[in-house]
C-alpha cells in the first residue's frame, strides 16, 4: 500500500484514487473506508464512485469543480481517514451442484491437480472467499483466497455461451457467471441462485467486503431452489461474523 | 394508445438516454447514447428534457410507421431519411400524423442518427434509465434492438408542441462529418506504463477504425504502441473514452457499453466532446490523437456545455417568434378520421 494515495486524471470527468499496486486485504479495507468517508462527506458534483481492488474511479461534474480544489477536498478526507465503523462482514452461503452437466470441467480440474472429485469439492467448499470487488459484467464478483491446490489454467478455447450461475476456476481465481456470457473458465458446478436480476429491489445479490461460502447440493435440490428463485422467493442464507471467524484462514 | 410501429428493423436500433449512472460498483455498465450531443439536440427540438430516451439508429435505419401525432426530430448522422417518400430534413422539429412513414435510404454521412419524439417513449425505466443494455438484456424496449412488428409506446407530448413546429437548429450548432477524425485526449491514468517512444507513436500516428467497432468499444489498427513492461494491470475502473492498449499494442477506445472494470493499461482518455465525433466514425475512418492538458480539457468542456446552453436559450426565444399560420386537426366524421391542415391566407 502506498503511504499516500495517488490522484490520477482519467479524462475530463473522472479521476482514479489509487491506494496501491497489489491485491491485498489491507488495501481493500482502506478503499472501503474511503468510500464510506466519501459517502458521508456527500460532496456536491460527485456523480459516481467505483471501488476496485486497489483504487476508486471517481466521476465528477467539471462544471461544479475546479480540479485543484476537488483534489484538495479529497486529500483532506483521505488524511482524516481513521478506521471507520464498517458494517460487519457477512458470509453468503451459495448452493452448488458440482460436476456432471453442471460442471463439465470438474474431471479436468481433478486430473490437472491429481485430486479426486470429492477432494476438489471439499477444498472448494472449505474456504470463505472475500469479495474484493464487482465488475466486468453485472453482478460478477472478484473473489480472493482460493486454495492453490485446485488452481487450473483457463480453457485454451473459450466457450461461446456459459449459462448464468456457472461456477468456475481460472488460474488461482474462482467465480460465478451472473449472466449468460462467453468465457474461458473451467466450469466445476452451477448454482440455481440468481446473482443478478435488474428488476429485483436489490439487483445484485453480493456486495464487496462480504464473503462467499459454497456448499454442495444435489440436482434435485437445484431444481427446487431454481423454481423458488424463478418465482422470486428464494433467500440466500447469510451469517454475520467477525473476520477472525473466516473459514480457511 | 400512441405508438410507433416498426415495419422493418434496420441494422441496429435501440432506445438510449444519457445512461445508467450509479451502478458501476455492481458491474452494471452505463450504456446511453454514443453521441450525447446529438441526443440532447434532438430532445431540445421537440421540447423534451435533454436526458430523455431517443432511438439511436445505426447505419441502416428502420422503416417506422407513426400511430401518433406529435413532433419528431432527427439529429446526428445523415442516413437518408424520407418521410412519406420525400426527403426529411435533419435538425428540425417535424410534425407527424397517424399513418406517416419514416424510412432511411442509406448512409450519407456519419454512423448514428437520433430520433426524438415529443414526450418521449413510454417505457419503464430500469435502474433509473431507459437505455438499452443489449448484452445484459435489459432496459430500453424489452432489453433488445428493435424488431419488425414492435410497437413502441409514445408518451403524450408535454407542453405546447405547436410552438416548436418547424423550429430548426442553426447550422453552426450542427455536427459536421469527416473521415479524418482528430480526438483530443488527456494522458493517463496509466500513461507511465508506456515508453516515451510508445507515447510518441500514439500521438503522432494515424489509426484506422476496424470492423470491431460497436457500442462497447472502437478497436483501432495502426502502429503498435510500446509498453515499458507488460500490458496487464490489476483490474480497475474504466471511464468512458478510456484508450486501452492490451499486449498487442493497438488502442481500443472504450465506449458506452464498456465493461465497468478491466485489466489492461489505459494510455489516455478521450475528452467528452470528442467522443461524439468517434461515435459517428465508421470502419475505415482515420483517427489521430492529440494530447491536451487537463486544464485545457476542462476549458473545452465548459465551452461545450456553454454552447448547448446557448442553443437552448436560442430555441426558447425562437419558438415564441415562429408564427406558423398553419393549423392542423383530426376531424372525425362518421367514425372515420381525417387529417386536415388549414392555413391563413
Amino acid at each position: 500500500m502506498y503511504k499516500k494515495a495517488l490522484y490520477l486524471p482519467a479524462g475530463d470527468k473522472s479521476l482514479v484514487i489509487e491506494f496501491g499496486n497489489t491485491i491485498s486485504k489491507e488495501i481493500n479495507l482502506k478503499i472501503r473506508n474511503m468510500i464510506l468517508a466519501l459517502e458521508r462527506a456527500n460532496l456536491p458534483g460527485i456523480l459516481e464512485l467505483v471501488p476496485t481492488y486497489r483504487s476508486i474511479l471517481l466521476i465528477y461534474d467539471p462544471l461544479v469543480w475546479i480540479y485543484p480544489s476537488l483534489i484538495s477536498s479529497l486529500k483532506k478526507i483521505e488524511t482524516e481517514l481513521t478506521s471507520l465503523e464498517l458494517p460487519k462482514p457477512r458470509v453468503n452461503l451459495i448452493p452448488v451442484v458440482y460436476g456432471g452437466e453442471y460442471g463439465p470441467d470438474l474431471p479436468f480440474v481433478c486430473e490437472h491437480n491429481g485430486l479426486t472429485q470429492e477432494e476438489v469439492i471439499k477444498i472448494h467448499t472449505g474456504t470463505d472467499y472475500l469479495i474484493y470487488m464487482l465488475g466486468f459484467t453485472p453482478g460478477f464478483t472478484y473473489l480472493g483466497g482460493m486454495d492453490e491446490r485446485i488452481a487450473t489454467p483457463r480453457l485454451k478455447t473459450p466457450r461461446v455461451k456459459i449459462p448464468a450461475g456457472s461456477v468456475g476456476i481460472a488460474g488461482s481465481q474462482t467465480g460465478i457467471y451472473p449472466i449468460d456470457s462467453p468465457g474461458g473458465w473451467q466450469l466445476i458446478g452451477r448454482t440455481p441462485v440468481k446473482l443478478f436480476d435488474p428488476y429485483r429491489e436489490k439487483p445484485v445479490l453480493l456486495s464487496a467486503g462480504d464473503y462467499v461460502r459454497f456448499y454442495e447440493i444435489t440436482p434435485q435440490e437445484y431444481e427446487e431452489i431454481a423454481k423458488k428463485a424463478e418465482a422470486g422467493n428464494y433467500q440466500v442464507e447469510t451469517r454475520e461474523y467477525s473476520v477472525g471467524e473466516v473459514a480457511g484462514e | 394508445m400512441s405508438f410507433i410501429k416498426v415495419i422493418k428493423p434496420g441494422f441496429f436500433t435501440t432506445i438510449q438516454d444519457r445512461g445508467r449512472y450509479g451502478f458501476q460498483k455492481w458491474g452494471i455498465p452505463v450504456a446511453g447514447a454514443m453521441d450525447e450531443y446529438a441526443l440532447r439536440l434532438a430532445n431540445l427540438l421537440v421540447g423534451n428534457n435533454q436526458e430523455e430516451g431517443c432511438l439511436e439508429i445505426t447505419l441502416l435505419g428502420p422503416t417506422l410507421q407513426f400511430n401518433m401525432e406529435g413532433l419528431i426530430a432527427l439529429t446526428g448522422a445523415d442516413l437518408g431519411a424520407k418521410l412519406n417518400g420525400t426527403d426529411c430534413p435533419l435538425y428540425e422539429a417535424i410534425w407527424v400524423k397517424k399513418g406517416d412513414i419514416l424510412e432511411f435510404t442509406g448512409v450519407k454521412s456519419g454512423c448514428r442518427a437520433y430520433l426524438a419524439v415529443s414526450g418521449g417513449f413510454d417505457i419503464p425505466e430500469v435502474l433509473g434509465s431507459k437505455s438499452t443494455y443489449v448484452r445484459g438484456k435489459f432496459g430500453g424496449f424489452k432489453g433488445r434492438p428493435l424488431q419488425a412488428g414492435d410497437q413502441i409506446p409514445v408518451a403524450g407530448p408535454s407542453g405546447s408542441w405547436e410552438k416548436l413546429r418547424g423550429l430548426q437548429i442553426p447550422v453552426e450548432f450542427r455536427t459536421g462529418f469527416t473521415n479524418q477524425i482528430n480526438l483530443r485526449v488527456v494522458l493517463g491514468p496509466q500513461s507511465d506504463s508506456f515508453t516515451k517512444s510508445g507515447i510518441d507513436t500514439f500521438l503522432n500516428s494515424t489509426y484506422k477504425v476496424t470492423n470491431e467497432a460497436d457500442r462497447m468499444g472502437y478497436r483501432l489498427e495502426g502502429p503498435k504502441i510500446e509498453h515499458k513492461s507488460g500490458a496487464d494491470i490489476i483490474s480497475d475502473g474504466i471511464p468512458l473514452g478510456a484508450v486501452q492498449v492490451p499486449g498487442h499494442g493497438f488502442p481500443i477506445v472504450m465506449m458506452a457499453d464498456r465493461q465497468t472494470t478491466g485489466g489492461y493499461t489505459k494510455i489516455a482518455t478521450v475528452i467528452t466532446p470528442d467522443l461524439n465525433k468517434l461515435a459517428q466514425a465508421k470502419p475505415g475512418d482515420s483517427i489521430s490523437f492529440q494530447a491536451v492538458s487537463l486544464e485545457k480539457a476542462h476549458q473545452i468542456y465548459r465551452e461545450y456545455e456553454g454552447q448547448i446552453k446557448k442553443l437552448k436559450e436560442y430555441l426558447e426565444n425562437t419558438k415564441n417568434t415562429v408564427k406558423s399560420t398553419k393549423k392542423a386537426m383530426i376531424l372525425r366524421i362518421n367514425n372515420k378520421e381525417y387529417y386536415v391542415e388549414i392555413e391563413e391566407v
